[in-house]
């Protein structure tokens, strides 16, 4: 069954929307959320309502920081993106705050760990960005396979024969056997708010069957979703991230 | 615990059969079910408590990048067993007969190490297009079928750029064999695939000369001796060989990867086209460095560490790509051929390290009672002089006049025989002459070459409709 893993949404329904379609035309049959619904972007309550639907029928969601924002002080956030989160909270719905704070910071479901930041330590929202961080995070999630986002770009780590870990950057649309004999940890890029310079969105199909994993990009209307963010009075740096993909 | 493969049994419904090779990390099988429409083997890592780790993992790269290869110069791929159950690889059994046995210690005549050294080249350029690096060329590891095409084997030690390597973190053992590897190899880069004109270039010095250019180490010391050491000329060791084949093997074993052939598809057509091989002091060297030469070699390559982690390399057919150009030159004066050089200086200046071929088809050719050697030089002197304004080295340029009386089949077949990456013609207006361009080489070498045409046109005033349709 084909798990499409998406993370870092930040409000952008039309991003999300794509890469739904996309999986959904790829066969994908489960869903798995890695976090931050909300925060940058102009529909917050849309991406949440779209996510619970998926919840409701099965699909797993866990909390990312922007989510964890909306009810309790980030304090180590940037002007611009505090008010995001106060805009966000002001546009949320209490429904949609309540399915955002009853999200858990990690799941686990069998060979496979879901987690927003490091599962060694997810409430500290460390980046995972070396093989070193990696190799930790894997090691505290205890499974074969850890998926996460909170980091934009897509990699994926992977465990080396002397227990070293190795980091390899993948072609999107180009599929990687990752055999279950050693520990991999993906960052399945981001679907709202890439920022390698690519506005296309970023996300992730995994194939437990087959043990190989595609890193997707996809094309989307990414200059209406900057529209949006400025005609909602955001700052407009965050139109300018969605727009350039920086 | 993995079971155990052995002659008779019969794994996923394949039946061993004899054993055909041991080798330090695996054991290789026929298998003798099912009959395909080409023989199978199966190869088996050594496995267990007393073999090295670098076994299966070398293995399991071998059963990660096989099956994504293609083409006539790699073996077919079958199946592979689960690598926690039965570890085993299946693929074609190529029939041929390896480098190795070919030479069993002696050395080739010069023209037969150009012949085998252009289809070893072939084989490797044709890896690299499909951004694989094989990383562990030597006479073991090619095959020579009885059509002299090359089949390279044992893909343990590759790198494909798709994928991740999982001998990146592995050095103790990732380098690959200690007569052939790369000094980058040597120094822990795994992604550069001019390391594999190195290795070609060991086996073009050893297939020449009898002699291995730096011997057979046994330490990283001695290893890391080909970073600076200048081997001893081929010439010295085996007269025989020309200047020009010194000057290939040479510049394979330069210690730095920017001064090597930057692409194996060069380093084929100047093996096949030796008197276009523009000599150096390298074809000239008649003895070793001595030792202020030596010392400064070993000066320079104290810097090297820092240079083997610079960027990956695009692929060669991008950085390094063979353009040929058709040129008329029975028609110097034709009003296209401006812009034919035009629009080849054009695409020569996005590649810095580019091999142009300029092709002029003469009619001619056996029975066709044409002037012969005089015609041909005739030609050659009109190519240079249409090439002449481009101001190019060399080193980048060759120039050939085929005689044919079907030039377009004669610069298709050369073009894929040299590895061409694009095709530069002049073409007709559709609209100059009724059916001119359907009846045109262009638009055959367009229709049948296996490579990019670019086909070049002056531009002409727009003419009104109804006559563009007289013409189709």
């Amino acid at each position: 069954m084909i798990i499409a893993l998406l993370s870092d949404i930040h409000g952008n329904i039309e991003a999300l929307n794509a890469c739904l379609k996309h999986a959904a035309e790829n066969g994908a049959e489960r869903y798995a959320f890695l976090g931050d619904l909300v925060g940058y972007g102009a529909n917050p309550e849309e991406v949440v309502a779209a996510v619970a639907r998926c919840a409701d029928q099965g699909a797993v969601a866990v909390k990312g920081n922007h989510d964890e924002a909306i009810e309790k002080r980030a304090g180590y956030m940037n002007d611009a993106t505090k008010e995001s989160i106060e805009w966000t909270r002001g546009t949320l719905t209490a429904k949609g705050k309540k399915f955002l704070s009853a999200l858990p910071m990690l799941v686990r479901d069998g060979a496979m760990c879901f987690v927003h930041a490091s599962a060694a330590s997810p409430a500290r929202w460390d980046y995972v960005d070396t093989p070193a961080v990696a190799r930790r995070s894997a090691e505290a999630a205890r499974t074969v396979y850890t998926f996460s986002g909170h980091v934009h770009d897509q990699m994926l780590y992977f465990e080396g024969a002397q227990g070293k870990w190795s980091a390899f950057k993948p072609t999107p649309g180009s599929s990687v056997p990752i055999r279950g004999h050693r520990r991999w940890l993906a960052l399945v890029g981001s679907v709202g708010q890439p920022r390698d310079g690519q506005p296309a969105a970023a996300y992730t199909l995994f194939d437990p069957a087959r043990e190989e994993i595609t890193f997707h990009r996809l094309a989307y209307d990414h200059v209406a979703a900057a529209q949006k963010i400025r005609q909602a009075g955001l700052p407009e740096a965050h139109a300018y991230r969605v727009e350039k993909g920086v | 615990m993995p079971e155990q493969i052995a002659p008779g049994a019969v794994v996923d419904g394949y039946r061993v059969a004899e054993r055909i090779h041991v080798g330090a990390q695996s054991e290789i099988f026929r298998v003798s079910e099912p009959i395909r429409d080409f023989p199978i083997l199966m190869k088996v890592p050594r496995i267990g408590p007393l073999e090295p780790d670098e076994n299966l993992i070398s293995f399991e790269t071998e059963t990660l990048i096989l099956p994504t290869l293609t083409g006539a110069h790699v073996p077919r791929f079958v199946a592979a067993g689960d690598l926690t159950r039965a570890p085993y690889l299946i693929a074609e059994w190529v029939k041929g007969e390896s480098l190795e046995n070919m030479l069993k210690g002696g050395m080739l005549p010069p023209a037969e190490v150009a012949r085998i050294g252009a289809a070893i080249a072939d084989a490797v350029h044709d890896l690299h297009l499909q951004d694989a690096i094989h990383l562990d060329l030597k006479p073991d590891n090619i095959i020579v079928k009885p059509d002299g095409a090359v089949v390279l084997i044992d893909f343990g030690l590759a790198h494909h750029a798709r994928y991740p390597d999982l001998l990146a973190e592995e050095k103790r053992f990732a380098a690959g064999s200690a007569p052939y590897v790369s000094p980058e190899q040597v120094l822990g880069t795994r992604s550069d695939p001019r390391s594999d004109i190195f290795a070609l270039g060991v086996i073009l010095y050893e297939i020449a000369t009898g002699h291995l250019p730096f011997g057979v180490p046994r330490t990283m010391a001695g290893l890391r001796d080909r970073l600076w050491l200048d081997p001893v000329p081929p010439r010295v060791r085996a007269p025989e060989v020309s200047r020009w084949l010194q000057e290939i093997i040479l510049r394979c074993l330069e210690p730095s990867a920017d001064d090597r052939y930057q692409s194996a598809a060069h380093l084929a057509f100047d093996l096949r086209s030796p008197e276009q091989v523009s000599l150096t002091g390298r074809g000239h060297k008649s003895h070793q460095a001595g030792l202020t030469g030596q010392i400064r070699r070993w000066w320079r390559a104290r810097g090297m560490r820092l240079r083997a982690n610079a960027k990956p390399r695009s692929r060669a057919s991008e950085a390094a790509p063979v353009i040929m150009v058709a040129v008329d030159t029975t028609h110097p004066d034709d009003a296209r051929q401006p812009a034919l050089r035009r629009a080849t200086a054009r695409v020569l200046s996005l590649s810095a390290e580019f091999r142009l071929i300029c092709v002029s088809v003469i009619r001619g050719g056996p029975g066709a009672g044409g002037s012969g050697d005089s015609a041909h030089l005739d030609h050659l002197v009109l190519l240079r002089h249409w090439v002449d304004p481009l101001r190019l080295s060399p080193q980048r340029l060759s120039l050939h006049v085929i005689e044919s009386p079907r030039p377009e089949g004669a610069l298709i077949e050369f073009a894929r025989r040299n590895n061409v990456d694009l095709i530069l013609i002049g073409a007709p207006n559709p609209t100059q002459h009724a059916l001119a361009w359907w009846r045109s080489v262009a638009s055959g070498v367009t229709a049948r070459a296996h490579c990019s045409v670019y086909a070049v046109r002056i531009p002409e005033p727009e003419l009104d409709a109804e006559q563009d349709d007289d013409s189709t």
